[in-house]
């Protein structure tokens, strides 16, 4: 390629990232902003029901966690929430529906690489993070408030 | 009025998220994380407790929600058993929600066709 050529090329490759759209942060965040609220609007619907069945309120929020998982996982089974997670962003990522997502879609793409190695062992590739250092975390600051305030 | 509060509460951590997202080098799982242990920590404080009450779905819903849930978990059983309570507590309230993960994604898995 003979030098006037590049930097032509050169010269068209910074016009068109002048001109490309802009990551279009606002647009994102709004999009999350949208979406997240709507699943915690659901969230709240089902939070309601179970309030009214259950006997507790800790009952009701872990009735409310296992619906939201299980809406979560269906509608990544039927490849709804892959379609949704495009425009959503952090909006479907960071509900629970979105823990769902992670577990189902990783059982369902490792599936083909055997029911033990792939399906098992991959289940919880993104969600096992969550799962590690939520624990950790809980156990220290929960030994930490238990030292201090004489529980033990 | 509830649901309006659990929209904005939950839409705003969302929205927060994704300008982490889109303003950091952290990915995805590095995000979410961060919110579990922010909530686990929160939660220690005795500061989530209040938050879910005025919040409801809002402050449950997202995952600072599951780190909640596991510190709770913890105090809770420590207050019923002592020490053991440590390490029996993390599944108290997010086992549910850990075991039905488990249970629907096998059986998804186990009857869709693998996409190529």
């Amino acid at each position: 390629m003979d030098p006037q050529q590049k930097a032509k090329q050169e010269a068209y490759q910074k016009l068109v990232k002048e001109h490309s759209p802009k990551p279009n942060a606002w647009k994102h965040v709004m999009w999350a902003f949208l979406i997240g609220g709507a699943i915690c609007v659901l969230g709240q619907l089902m939070l309601d029901i179970f309030t009214k069945l259950e006997r507790t309120e800790t009952e009701a929020a872990a009735a409310t966690l296992a619906a939201m998982i299980f809406l979560g996982a269906v509608a990544t089974g039927l490849g709804f929430y892959d379609d949704l997670a495009e425009i959503g962003g952090a909006g479907t990522a960071v509900p629970i529906t979105g823990f769902a997502n992670t577990v189902v879609a990783a059982a369902m793409e490792f599936r083909r690489e055997g029911i033990i190695l792939g399906m098992g062992s991959k289940m919880f590739v993104i969600a096992g993070p969550v799962l590690v250092f939520g624990i950790l975390s809980g156990f220290i600051v929960t030994l930490i408030r238990a030292l201090l305030t004489g529980l033990f | 009025m509830q649901y309006l509060i659990a929209f904005l509460v939950g839409g705003t951590i969302c929205a927060l998220a994704q300008l982490v997202l889109d303003h950091t080098k952290l990915a995805p799982p590095h995000v979410l994380v961060g919110l579990t242990v922010l909530g686990a920590i929160l939660s220690g404080f005795g500061i989530y407790e209040p938050f879910v009450k005025f919040a409801g779905a809002g402050a449950l819903i997202p995952v600072c929600g599951f780190g909640n849930a596991i510190a709770t978990g913890m105090l809770q059983e420590v207050k019923r058993l002592g020490w053991e309570g440590l390490f029996t507590g993390a599944f108290e309230i997010t086992g549910l929600g850990v075991t039905a993960a488990v249970v629907f994604g096998s059986v998804i898995a186990l009857v869709s066709k693998p996409k190529d």
